[in-house]
């Protein structure tokens, strides 16, 4: 297929983004829902 | 989790079905060839970034007016999918245009805007991490998205308004423009597409902020103890 090298890149390139940015929505979720934890021992040892 | 789960499938489904139809489906563009395929996925990333932002900006609105803490959440949110969708559009535009137009990238007016688009966005993330108080970031952050959402449709608009290197609209482009019927249908259920996914992204952007929400009200608590 002529030009196949762009479409491929495009395409990989785009899904790339996607991807990557679905996992860093995922790994701040997860840095996040340890800090709540965090929090919530501290508050729970302070009253 | 099962709402989730089934929104997952169904954006899989669709993306994949889009996917086949731009290579399998529609005919082979005379003039460009195969390369013309690469823009079932460069403008339809185009319209589902353009709509993130429009809900980016019924969100700053919102916020302005009601200091409601959902509507900070939805607007941040809705501008980083913008992003990652204009991003799409940035990188799958200069690849198609290199073959075709013989460049990578000339400043003509759509081009351009979009580019400023996603700069002015990328200062709206930018400007949210600078300020630490909260509600402070919120408002501000509202107002400049208010701001930057001037830049959207002048991007839609410029290849209406003002001659272009960037090909002229084939979608709603008045009299004399449009698209072979397969290669319009494809084209509009590609569309849908990206629009599943901008709203997947957005669901699970949205619930990342309110976990981030709550850390914040956490630390309230902890620092008033």
């Amino acid at each position: 297929m002529k030009n196949f090298d762009s479409i491929f890149a495009a395409y990989v390139l785009g899904w790339a983004v996607f991807f990557g940015f679905y996992l860093s929505i995922g790994k701040r979720a997860s840095s996040l829902r340890t800090e709540i934890e965090q929090l919530k021992n501290s508050l729970s040892r302070g009253k | 989790m099962a709402k989730r789960a089934i929104l997952g499938l169904v954006t899989l489904g669709l993306v994949v079905a889009a996917a086949f139809a731009s290579f399998y489906v529609v005919p082979m563009e005379r003039t460009m060839g195969p390369i013309q395929r690469i823009f079932y996925f460069h403008a339809a990333s185009a319209w589902a970034g353009m709509t993130a932002f429009f809900v980016c900006f019924f969100g700053n609105l919102l916020y302005v007016w009601r200091r409601q803490p959902k509507w900070d959440w939805l607007g941040i949110s809705a501008a980083e999918v913008g992003l990652a969708f204009t991003t799409i559009v940035l990188i799958t535009g200069p690849i198609w245009a290199h073959p075709v137009w013989g460049i990578w990238w000339t400043w003509d007016w759509r081009l351009t805007s979009t580019f400023v688009m996603w700069l002015l966005y990328v200062s709206y993330l930018l400007l949210r991490t600078l300020i630490a108080e909260p509600d402070r970031r919120a408002l501000l952050s509202a107002f400049f998205g208010i701001f930057a959402f001037l830049d959207v449709p002048l991007v839609y608009f410029s290849i209406r308004w003002w001659r272009t290197q960037h090909p002229q609209p084939v979608v709603m482009g008045g009299p004399g423009s449009g698209l072979e019927p397969t290669m319009r249908k494809v084209f509009f259920f590609s569309v849908l597409a990206m629009h599943a996914l901008m709203v997947l992204l957005l669901s699970e952007r949205y619930r990342l902020e309110k976990l981030r929400g709550e850390v914040d009200d956490l630390r309230r608590e902890a620092e008033a103890q």
